[in-house]
């Protein structure tokens, strides 16, 4: 175990999430691209919390910020899909951006 | 021990989040973000935050349970019976990925990162608490204002009916045009 291991798992998290974000046309995939980006996020905060500064609980709050963000992301992604179903029956991000033409 | 424990919440970890997007079923792929999260809540305890791996494992599990019922909702296919793939530019997106991500390991090499200062406190659920009612109160409070907009933005997009449809666009109808008569004074 050392800093740079958990920093590469980190990324790896990021990079799958981002390809994810990247491919996935239905919008509930792409808040699940986007939850593992910030997994990642959040066990490179850890990681970082534990091999450079352990003493400063700044760390700890950095992991707080990004579980919430998760949290915020989550709750705002199911409205939109909500009111964008309602309106116009897409889940799916090319047809919601063709029928705006 | 804790090396081979890293190893294995890792590789599950990056395994399973791969699995997201490859499983034809909606549930399986909720259920394989699920396993990734946990991983990574493993890991975070496995760094020594006990109360927040908890929370991550409390907060995913939930989460992914409600996320379960909105993919059946929304989605085609929610069981997964026949393939399917609902992807775009797959070429373009496995090129960006793998390019920031060997720019991520190569930073994370190169980069000089500083030596471990100090050792963690006796308590480290203590000194969070301590921090986030102390020194980091505007961080809290900032959090806590955007998780009430949250609540209030959530309510206004996905209600049906707002208060436009019930008391016309200039909000000066006599009654409340509402489906089902009754309430205070109506």
């Amino acid at each position: 175990m050392s800093l740079e291991l958990f920093m590469l798992l980190g990324a790896a998290l990021l990079c799958v999430g981002l390809f994810g974000a990247l491919t996935q046309q239905s919008i509930v995939m792409l808040m699940m691209g986007l939850e593992l980006m910030l997994g990642g996020v959040i066990v490179g905060a850890a990681a970082a919390w534990h091999y450079i500064a352990p003493a400063a609980p700044d760390g700890q709050v950095l992991v707080v910020l990004a579980v919430t963000a998760m949290a915020l992301e989550m709750a705002i992604g199911f409205a939109v899909v909500t009111a964008l179903f309602r309106s116009r029956e897409v889940d799916m991000t090319d047809m919601a951006a063709e029928l705006k033409e | 021990m804790n090396d081979v424990l890293f190893w294995t919440l890792a590789v599950l970890a990056v395994a399973s989040g791969v699995m997201v997007f490859r499983f034809d079923s909606m549930a399986r792929a909720t259920f394989s973000l699920l396993t990734s999260l946990l991983c990574v809540a493993g890991e975070v305890l496995l760094l020594g935050m006990d109360y927040l791996g908890i929370v991550i494992v409390l907060m995913m599990t939930i989460e992914m349970a409600i996320m379960a019922v909105f993919m059946i909702m929304y989605m085609m296919n929610p069981a997964g019976l026949m393939p399917m793939t609902m992807i775009h530019n797959k070429r373009g997106a496995a090129v960006i990925c793998v390019g920031v991500f060997v720019l991520l390991a190569v930073g994370i090499f190169l980069a000089p990162w500083p030596g471990r200062r100090g050792k963690p406190p006796a308590d480290v659920t203590m000194d969070l608490g301590m921090s986030l009612m102390g020194p980091q109160m505007l961080t809290m409070m900032t959090l806590g204002m955007a998780l009430f907009a949250t609540i209030v933005s959530s309510v206004v997009l996905a209600t049906r009916r707002g208060r436009y449809d019930r008391l016309g666009d200039d909000l000066r109808a006599e009654r409340s045009d509402d489906p089902v008569r009754g309430g205070v004074g109506r």
